[in-house]
């Protein structure tokens, strides 16, 4: 069975673009784009990995990093943000609120499918 | 046989000449030809007013009654000019470097400026030294009466006050012209000086003469006066060694302590090498007025009938013998003698009398009038001029009361007895750094008690203390008889004073010493003045005077504060290369410190200062008034001050919400950028991934390929207008918009802003009242439709209804031209509505595409065409109101 991401992230356009390049790669792909209802979007599909933008609708990245990482379930659960906000600070809070790995916008295809791969190995050997 | 108008002839003639040569010597110090006036030998000379009439004239007298007695006189200041030339040139040393004005100043200089041992001092020497003046009037008055009626010399009591009244007047003239012709703040007088050095010149030619005409004219000889002397009672006199012991130490005591003589040795000063000369010739000065003392007592006793005045036989022998030449001569010896005394001594108490005693009482009933410093100087003088007066005054009504009928020489001692007191403070000042305020002024009132219980009051003879309490003691208890203490009597009366005063003196400044704690001023004194050769330099500038840095730096923290005065010292010391904190003392540091100062406490007081911790200079009393001119600007400083801090307040808090408003920008500023950064990158990212998409993929359909092609054209659309839309504000933000007037029909301009904003094909139905539109506006029409466009599109975007609907509405109101844009939807929520027209602020979730920059441009605008557009609560849905000025509307 595939192994499941699950992109947090409200502008279309870039949902598109990440869902077809990890469908692509053989990836289970669902999409959430409302920050409040993310942390229980999460709980409720238990992706292998989760893709999230920091500036959502409701509620930012940082702090949905945050909630995850306090409940037992997702603490350890690989996460890759995403934020076109590329000062160093932004990539210093990300790193305390426990993010796996971090990505500035705009990224290459292949770096986000590198980054994914490195946390989760893909299922089937695809790669 | 002389005149007695021929002698007032001769006295009047020696007494211009005394004018003139102290005239002339002013001048020429006023002339700066002061050369002369500064000879050693003027200064040895002028110690001379220590042999007053009682020297010239009771030496023989004392001699005829109590043998060599006399020369314990001369003795105790040969001792003290000889032994003792430390201790002068440490007084001398400090006089100079504290500016020290005369003892009572002295004394209260070196215990903390204390005003009330000033008092004390001043008091004891004006009581000390007024039977003193009676004995030079009594002395002149004496004189006179030998010359009217040779050998009777008790005339009635009339003319005898007459006479003394005069010679009074006439030297508290001969005072107040030299003694106060200006304000020295030296109080220095080079013209009296010099007429007292004549004076001693006179004196001392005088008595040779008298000597020499006895010895050799009378006698035959030396080898025959010799053996005169031995033959007479003289030659069996036997000496009391206590007594001896007793009057030497008195004499030496009073020589230091006596304020006229404090006047010449230390105030008039002009060069402690002075005392090297003085040293050595002012002993032999001595000597040679004591060396014919005994042969003239011997001839008198032998010449003259029994009964005659011992004291006159100055005078008596010459004129027996019918030398009326020399006996004049004699008479200007004498006179000469009482006067310089009265003159110098009138100086010295008119100066510790007015700077301690009037001026304090002065400036404290005027407080804070004494504004000009010339006023104060007048008063100053106009003060010491009646202190003169005052103390001439004293002198003579103690005359007149005590009847002139005393031996000279115990009136003498009992003055000295009485100055005397002053020695153990003073002394104990400038060698004991222990020594206190609270010490001093318990062993100079103890001490001075009993002095005037033992040996003052008994003096002044009948009335002042009655026969009882003489003989059975106060309140009838037997020990405190006045010349019995404690039960001890039998000793010399005099002899008896003097111990139990000084002792009981000395026990009391040592005790009480120890038992108090000195206040800091008077502790930095002690240390001036026992260390005075560490601390002093040069008399007159800052140079070579080495302050302790240390010192400096307390008294600077005290002023300036902790902070600055560290500062200042830190920056010095920097400046000289010192290693440290503390700069060294130079002359350029202490100018600069002093100006600092200055600042704080006013010129004046700032030099006082600085000179009392360098050893400089010290507190004159020109000084003294200068600070009193500051403390009244003081004043006024210190209500300015107040209203500076006020100010200050104001200022700080205008500061602290300046810095609130720049922080608050700051943070503005970095929220402004991040939001840009992610504008600009979402489009860059869809961009970019779409492109690599089609670039890398393989077998996409033409459906596909269309698709996220298109999604990159319109993105790149977006990135563009968002580039527009920044630079767009970012002209109209810093002012740099130049507006294109032109005149067009509001009508016409709403038609054009709909069919923009409509372009994208959303039915947004749009209500006008094209009637109330006909308004001509001379106005930027492109910019004022940029912002109508920017309202209708909102509304297409943003307005929830289910059938969209815009109501524009023209209307006048307050002589402005309004135009509200009110939709049907839901409208924006209430928080919302503060931040709809700032930067990026977007309130739907909706991706309408904009980058929330339209309603912060359309402010902008508004503001550069003199309007307003602002949201309009309470309305059923989204509502703005655009208002413009009605000098941009021209009627149509």
């Amino acid at each position: 069975m595939a192994k499941q991401v699950l992109v947090i992230e409200d502008e279309p356009n870039i949902i598109e673009a990440i869902s077809f390049i990890l469908l692509r790669d053989g990836w289970t792909v669902k999409t959430h784009s409302n920050g409040l209802t993310a942390v229980e979007a999460v709980l409720e599909r238990k992706p292998d990995v989760v893709i999230l933008d920091v500036m959502l609708p409701g509620k930012s990245g940082y702090d949905i990093l945050r909630e995850l990482r306090e409940l037992p379930e997702t603490a350890g659960l690989p996460i890759l943000m995403l934020t076109a906000r590329g000062q160093t600070k932004d990539r210093e809070l990300a790193e305390r609120a426990g993010v796996s790995h971090f990505m500035t916008k705009p990224f290459s295809n292949a770096e986000v499918l590198d980054a994914v791969h490195a946390l989760v190995a893909p299922v089937g050997g695809a790669t | 046989m002389i005149t007695l108008n021929a002698l007032v002839a001769v006295c009047l003639t020696y007494v211009v000449f005394l004018f003139s040569v102290a005239f002339v010597a002013e001048r020429s110090a006023l002339r700066g030809q002061v050369r002369w006036l500064k000879a050693p030998l003027v200064y040895t000379l002028s110690l001379s007013i220590y042999c007053t009439a009682w020297t010239f004239y009771g030496a023989v007298g004392s001699a005829a009654r109590s043998g060599f007695e006399y020369l314990t006189i001369y003795l105790g200041p040969s001792i003290v000019m000889v032994g003792w030339w430390w201790v002068l040139r440490k007084l001398v040393r400090i006089g100079r470097s504290q500016r020290i004005t005369s003892v009572a100043d002295l004394v209260s200089s070196r215990y903390g400026k204390s005003n009330l041992l000033a008092i004390c001092v001043t008091v004891l020497a004006v009581i000390g030294t007024t039977p003193y003046i009676a004995l030079q009037l009594q002395s002149v008055t004496l004189s006179f009466e030998v010359f009217a009626q040779p050998g009777v010399p008790s005339p009635e009591e009339g003319a005898r006050s007459y006479t003394a009244l005069w010679v009074a007047f006439g030297l508290a003239i001969f005072t107040v012209i030299f003694g106060t012709r200006n304000l020295d703040a030296n109080e220095r007088h080079h013209g009296v000086v010099m007429a007292i050095a004549v004076e001693a010149v006179v004196k001392l030619a005088a008595l040779m003469a008298v000597g020499i005409f006895v010895v050799w004219g009378l006698s035959g000889g030396v080898a025959q006066t010799l053996d005169r002397i031995d033959a007479s009672e003289l030659g069996h006199w036997q000496m009391n060694g206590g007594r001896w012991a007793g009057l030497t130490l008195l004499s030496a005591a009073a020589f230091l302590c006596l304020p006229r003589m404090f006047q010449v040795l230390v105030v008039e000063s002009d060069d402690e090498g002075h005392l090297r000369t003085a040293s050595w010739a002012f002993p032999l000065y001595l000597m040679l007025m004591s060396l014919f003392v005994v042969p003239i007592a011997v001839v008198g006793l032998d010449l003259l009938p029994a009964g005659s005045n011992p004291d006159l036989f100055v005078l008596t022998v010459p004129l027996a013998t019918g030398q009326e030449g020399l006996a004049v001569l004699s008479f200007l010896g004498g006179f000469s003698s009482a006067t310089s005394m009265v003159i110098v001594a009138a100086i010295a108490l008119s100066t510790m009398v007015s700077n301690h005693i009037v001026m304090p009482i002065f400036l404290r009933l005027t407080g804070n009038g004494a504004s000009v410093s010339g006023d104060v100087r007048h008063v100053v003088l106009l003060s010491r001029r009646l202190s003169i007066a005052g103390v001439v005054t004293l002198g003579y009504i103690y005359y007149s009361l005590s009847g002139g009928g005393t031996a000279l020489a115990t009136i003498g001692l009992v003055s000295f007895a009485g100055v005397a007191q002053v020695l153990p403070a003073m002394l104990g000042g400038i060698f004991w750094r222990g020594a206190t305020r609270v010490g001093a002024l318990a062993g100079l009132i103890i001490g001075f008690a009993i002095w005037l219980y033992t040996l003052f009051l008994p003096s002044i003879g009948n009335g002042a203390l009655s026969d009882m309490i003489m003989t059975q003691g106060l309140f009838g208890l037997a020990w405190l008889r006045p010349q019995a203490l404690f039960g001890i009597s039998g000793l010399d009366p005099l002899l008896h004073a003097f111990l139990w005063s000084i002792a009981f003196n000395v026990i009391a400044f040592i005790t009480f010493s120890l038992a108090s704690f000195p206040s800091p001023l008077e502790r930095l004194q002690g240390a001036q003045f026992v260390n005075v050769f560490d601390h002093s330099g040069g008399p007159r500038s800052w140079s070579g005077g080495v302050a302790q840095a240390e010192d400096l730096m307390i008294m600077a923290q005290r002023i300036l504060g902790a902070p600055e005065a560290q500062a200042l010292f830190e920056r010095e010391a920097r400046r000289q290369g010192a290693r440290g904190m503390l700069p060294d003392p130079s002359p350029d540091f202490l100018e600069t410190l002093e100006k600092e100062l200055s600042g704080s406490v006013g010129a004046a007081t700032a030099h006082a200062m600085v000179g009392q911790i360098v050893g400089g200079m010290s507190v004159s009393v020109e000084d003294l008034m200068a600070v009193a001119d500051e403390s009244a600007q003081l004043m006024e400083y210190s209500s300015r001050l107040e209203t500076q801090s006020n100010e200050l307040s104001r200022t700080a808090r205008q500061l602290r919400e300046a810095n609130q408003k720049l922080t608050r920008l700051s943070v503005q500023k970095d929220a402004f950028l991040s939001q840009i950064s992610h504008e600009l990158r979402t489009p860059m990212t869809s961009i970019r991934a779409f492109s690599e998409i089609l670039r890398d993929t393989s077998g996409l359909t033409a459906s596909e390929q269309n698709k996220y092609a298109s999604i990159i054209h319109d993105e790149a659309i977006r990135l563009t207008r968002l580039l527009d839309d920044l630079l767009d504000l970012s002209v109209l933000e810093n002012g740099q918009v130049n507006l294109n007037l032109r005149q067009g029909l509001l009508s016409d301009l709403l038609d054009r802003a709909a069919a923009a904003a409509n372009d994208g094909g959303h039915d947004l139905r749009i209500r006008r009242d094209v009637r109330a539109e006909q308004v001509m506006l001379n106005t930027d029409l492109d910019r004022l439709s940029q912002v109508f466009i920017n309202l209708i599109a909102n509304a297409r975007k943003y307005c929830d209804a289910d059938v969209p609907e815009l109501e524009i509405r023209v209307s006048e109101e307050k002589g402005l031209l309004v135009i509200d844009f009110i939709d049907n939807g839901s409208g924006i929520s209430a928080e919302a509505q503060d931040m709809i027209f700032e930067k990026f602020a977007r309130v739907s979730d909706r991706q309408a595409g904009g980058a929330g920059l339209g309603l912060a441009i359309s402010r902008q605008i508004m503001t550069r065409l003199g309007g307003h557009i602002t949201y309009l609560p309470g309305r059923s849905g989204a509502a703005f109101r655009v208002e413009l000025p009605r000098n941009f509307v021209v009627p149509a």
